[in-house]
Order: structure tokens, then sequence, then C-alpha cells
């Protein structure tokens, strides 16, 4: 690298990625630049500040057949002025690039992830294969269904398969993230009780709800009721009781709640919300701790969203792709996003066939339309049906109860002498695959707040589990260790967690300035939540 | 302020709200977040106050604050009508973590029945809820 382009880096602290919080947040007693990690001394970049002016990955060879004036193809008014800027860069160095970024960042390939209500399992690398074959990864979405029969019986087998699971009759496949399938069962809700000539405002969520649940609602422009959670951590029946009424359009619950713990009122709850004509609605996050053992479909849910990247093994928490198909009930049926994939045995001697059925977004139909171009993201159904192929009904009770045992076996281990105290369950004493701690006692008595001990934790090779959420707990650790963790990995989890309250009840100054090792040190949050840096000069 | 204070001449709510009745006129109150509703927040990077004019409603939201673990609604801890909002707190939000019962009050209202103000808690009453 020219000592041009060097000084250019430095000069811009926007992508000064070891920049250390400034002004009185930071209180840094960490090691200075001297002792920082090679990682930490390395500026990150973005690929448009390497290389040099002519540089190339990649030369084509000289042009073989005749000429053609390119302004006989594209009108002059379509044509650029100048070449578009482009990164000149080498092969090696786009290698080094990304490979580079990617160390920078912390991966569930690298150490464990327990991310609660995240859901980060393993991604088989079977799955991944079956993805990237061709007749997969290059079909094009404008494929003629009679060319793409196997896809859409790829498809049709996995609407059938998430029905199963579901308990529920109808599946659409096309939302593309858990947030996508809640507006569309949300919408789909309105459009049932418009059909039934009813306007109705409001949405009841729990207060333990994920975020995601009132901002949808909010979207489809209906109305945040939130219901307030009882002693046990479930769902307080007389508030509900007090709540719903005739402008209540649906609930919407996730069972096992975001505390980790199953509601056993549910089938009460059920009749209430039915009794006053609303939908009852599954927030699909959790599924993963009862894929097998019951079915949203029998507790009384009318719609189902699952989320394909977290319970059926996807790479995600970076952005997606994610997907998020919804299951619905009869009644609901009628309203579904179009299209979806139908099979007939018209084939010659009966065979099956398959097809793209449109019809209900024809005039008079009742369906709400399409909710994004093309199918969803198919690559994620064909994970999904790898997995479910490959595990079978008996695998996914197994993975759902490996995931609530885990989740138990972790959360006993965090019940030692020395943690208890500090981190004591939230609710209740027995978990579903995921639990809830309290941080509260460990900021008053070691002076480290529930951040400081996710950031710590970083320093011990773990992702930290999700943080001050749900917001009814005080300073919330919120963990879901997954059932493909081994005893091991677990055991190294809480033994990092003790060892970190006992540094810091020798010196609680240690995890307030952690992470040390990581190639960003602490972050200013308020400087990215108030100017964050979202463009990146070309 | 790193230190738990609750000054006892305010009016408590469960909800983590105070009320600060105007010693000149009985009828207007100052409403502000405690600080164990800012400690528990973190600091506060965005405060959208509602307009003036706008109608509160005892034990109902009436505006949110947004900090680096979360967006919360803040909760009217009286009924009454904003004549006021501190308009210092858009440009300095964490002014309500640094002074959250003196240059970190939130709005000013007119009351619509002064006699709420008897449900309220008083500082005592409103630490015991806190528990430990």
């Amino acid at each position: 690298m020219s000592a041009l382009d060097e000084s250019r880096l430095h000069s811009d602290p926007g992508i000064d990625a070891h920049r250390q919080p400034g002004g009185a947040r930071s209180g840094d007693g960490a090691p200075a630049a001297a002792g920082a990690t090679p990682l930490q001394r390395e500026h990150a970049t973005t690929i448009f500040q390497k290389g040099a002016p002519g540089r190339r990955a990649f030369t084509c060879p000289a042009l073989d057949v005749p000429a053609v004036d390119s302004g006989k193809l594209l009108p002059e008014r379509f044509r650029r002025a100048e070449p578009p800027r482009l990164p000149e860069v080498s092969e090696p160095e786009i290698v080094r690039h990304y490979v580079g970024l990617s160390k920078r960042n912390f991966d569930l390939d690298s150490g464990f992830y327990p991310l609660g209500s995240c859901t980060m399992k393993h991604n088989p690398r079977l799955h991944e294969r079956a993805a990237a074959l061709s007749g997969h990864a290059r079909l094009h979405p404008l494929q003629d269904p009679e060319r793409a029969q196997g896809a859409l019986e790829l498809m049709w087998n996995l609407q059938a398969a998430l029905a199963e699971i579901a308990g529920l009759p109808h599946v659409s496949l096309q939302p593309s993230a858990g947030s996508h399938g809640e507006l569309a069962g949300v919408l789909l809700t309105r459009a049932y009780h418009e059909d039934r000539g009813q306007t109705r405002h409001k949405v009841l969520t729990p207060d333990t709800s994920h975020g995601t649940n009132p901002a949808t609602v909010t979207m489809a422009g209906l109305e945040v009721v939130k219901l307030a959670t009882n002693e046990s951590g479930g769902i307080d029946i007389e508030d509900l009781k007090a709540k719903a009424d005739e402008d209540v359009a649906c609930l919407m619950l996730t069972n096992p709640n975001t505390l980790g713990i199953f509601d056993e009122n549910i089938l009460q709850i059920a009749e209430i919300v039915h009794g006053v004509g609303a939908t009852l609605y599954y927030d699909g996050a959790n599924l993963n701790a009862v894929m097998g053992i019951s079915r949203p479909g029998d507790m009384g849910f009318d719609i189902v969203h699952f989320n394909l990247h977290k319970s059926f093994t996807q790479p995600h928490g970076g952005g997606g792709p994610g997907s998020g198909p919804i299951a619905v009930s009869e009644r609901i049926a009628p309203f579904l996003p179009v299209p979806v994939v139908e099979r007939s045995d018209d084939g010659p001697g009966g065979a099956p066939t398959f097809d793209l059925d449109h019809g209900r977004g024809r005039v008079g139909s009742k369906s709400i339309g399409r909710v994004r171009g093309f199918h969803g993201n198919y690559g994620c159904f064909v994970r999904a049906y790898a997995y479910i192929r490959s595990l079978g009904g008996d695998g996914l009770l197994d993975a759902s109860q490996n995931a609530v045992l885990n989740a138990n076996y972790l959360l006993a281990r965090l019940k030692r002498k020395g943690v208890a105290e500090q981190l004591p369950l939230a609710y209740g004493e027995l978990c579903m695959h995921e639990f809830v701690l309290s941080g509260g006692p460990m900021k008053r008595a070691l002076k480290i707040k529930t951040l400081d001990l996710a950031k710590r934790l970083l320093d011990h090779g773990f992702h930290p589990p999700t943080v001050y959420f749900p917001l009814l707990v005080d300073e919330a650790l919120m963990v879901e260790p997954t059932e493909t963790e081994t005893r091991e990995t677990l055991d190294a989890f809480a033994e990092a967690v003790a060892e970190i309250l006992r540094e810091a009840a020798a010196d609680p100054e240690i995890a307030a300035n952690a992470p040390y090792t990581t190639p960003v040190r602490r972050l200013d949050e308020v400087t990215a939540a108030k100017r964050p840096v979202i463009r990146q000069a070309m | 302020m790193t230190q738990a204070s609750y000054p006892p001449d305010l009016l408590y709510h469960a909800e983590h709200d105070w009320a600060r009745i105007d010693a000149d006129d009985p009828a207007i109150a100052t409403l502000g977040i405690t600080w164990y509703a800012q400690d528990a927040l973190g600091e506060v990077v965005f405060f959208e106050p509602p307009a003036v004019g706008t109608v509160l409603a005892k034990d109902a939201p009436y505006a949110e604050v947004e900090s680096v673990k979360a967006v919360s609604d803040v909760v009217a801890p009286l009924s009454g009508e904003i004549v006021e909002v501190n308009q210092g707190l858009a440009e300095n939000p964490a002014t309500i973590n640094e002074d959250p019962y003196g240059e970190g009050w939130l709005v000013k209202v007119r009351l619509a029945d002064p006699s709420e103000r008897d449900s309220l808690l008083d500082a005592d009453s409103y630490k015991a809820t806190l528990g430990g």
C-alpha cells in the first residue's frame, strides 16, 4: 500500500476501527495502543480504499468477434458518460480484504453464540451443499413452471411439512423474514375481519413480546394494547379478560414466550380471544422449543409464522436472507398471499405436477395479494427442507427436547453459589429452550452491569447472550444455548460467567472496560445511535 | 447523577414518573422520569416531546424516550393538557440522565383534575416499590 493510501485511510475517523470511545464514557483502563492486538491496530477499510488505478483481478481476452457500435445496441440517452467507479484491485487483494473482514466478525463457526430468541444453532454443511446444487442455485425465478418442477415439488413438500409441524392446513412460503411473516399475518387478520364486515382496531401483545410484534401492529395500521405478565411469567388472565373486547382483532403470542416459559393457560387464552371473535397469532420465533411436541394449531392458533432461518437451520444474524413462511387455519386460508404452489395428479399415468397458482389474485379473490416479488427466499427453502427430511419427525422432536435439556442444564450450572445470588432466574424454576436471568443484584452488589458482563464474555471467546430484553426484567440476560452445543461448551460458558463475577468482586473496572481482545473495543453506543456513519464516500 | 435520589417534595407514579405541583399555581405540574427510570434506561439518546396542547390521560403513555437499550413509553402520572415542553432535550437528551428532577424535566401540564394527585405516591412509598 502506498504512503498516499495510508494517509488517506487515517484521515477518515468514520472508518477508524479501533477508535476508543471518547470523553468521560470510556474510563479507559485498557491496554494502550502499544498493547493492542494486530486486528485492533489495523484500520478497517472499504474495498474502494484499496488497489491502484489500472490494477485488475481479471483481464478480458481480446475480442474475437466483429465489433459492433454499441450506440446501435443501446440508445445514447441510456448510456453512461463515464465508466462506473469500481475498485481496481488484484485478486489476492480481494481475497485478503474479505477474509480480513470476516476475521473481524464473531460467528457461529468461531464459537458459542447463545443469543436468546435468535436460535443460533449449527448449520449443517450438507444443507449448504444441497442449496448450492446448480439446479437450485442457478434456477431463474421467472423459469417456466413446467421446467421448474423439481423446485416446485420441493416447495410443495416444504409447505406440507410446515403445515404438519404447525398443525394448520394452509401455508404461504412468501414472507422473507419473521417480521415479514408477522406483517402478512396481521394483514390476513385484518382482511378476515373486513370480509365479515368488521373493522377492528386493537391488537393485544404481552409485555414480554418480541419487539417486532408491536412494530408489526403499527405498520399494519392497528393499535397496540399491552397485556401484563403474571407471577409465573405467563399472560395475566384477568388483564386479558379486561382488555379482550369486540374491537380486538388479534392476540399475538409467543409460546414459549421470551422468558422461556410455556404458558400453560394457552387453551383458556384461546377461548377468551376466540370468544370475542378475534384471531390468535403465533410468533414462531421460539418454535425450537416445541417442534414435534406441541402444535400451535392444536393450541387454538389461527396464524403461525416460522423463522426458517432460526428453527430450521440457515446461516443468519448478518442481515439475511431470512425466510418467514406462514401457516393458517381454514377460516384464514381464503386470504393467503399469492402465488401458492399447487399439486395436481394430472401428469402421465397420474404422476403429480406442480404449478404456481395465481388464481387467488384474480378479481373477486379474497387474497391480500403478493407480499413480495417472486416466490420467497428459495435457498432457505432448500436448507429447511433438507433439515426436515434429514431429521424426520422423530429427529425434530429430538432437536427440541435437546434444546430444552441444554437450556435447563446451563441454567442449573448457573444456579451455583457465587452466580445465582448475582444473576437469579427472573421467572419460574425451569425453562424451555431459553431462560432470562436478572443482572439487577449483580449491578447493585458488584457494580457491573449486564452490558459489562456481556462485553467481558467476548474476551472469553463467547458471543454474549441477548441483553436488556425482555424489558420487564431488570438488567435482563437472555440465554439460548440451542441443541447443537456440547456439554463441554455449556460448562465452559458457565465457568466463564462465574469467573467474570469473581473478577468483578475484586475489581469491577476490568469488566467495565471490556472487551480487550476483540478487533474493536467498547463502542460508543450513544454516538452510534445519534450520529451513525451510514454513508461511505466512493 | 450517579447516586439514587428521590426528592421528598415530589409526587411519584409507580411507572417511574414524578410530578412537581407548581408552588404558585396548584393547577400546573411539571412532569419527568425518576432516577430509577433513567438508570434502568441507560443513556438517553432521543426524546420527542408531544406538542403543546396535547391532552394527557393519567396512567396512559404520552411520549417515548429512547436510550441505548430500548424505546420506552413515558406514562402520565396525572391528566391534563401540555402547556410547555422542555425544548432543550431535543439537542441534549442526556440531560434526563444528568439531572432527572431539574433540567431534565419533560413537560408542564395544566391539570384536568388536581385531586388526582391524591393517588400518587410520596418518595418513601415510591422507593418501597423499587424493592432491593
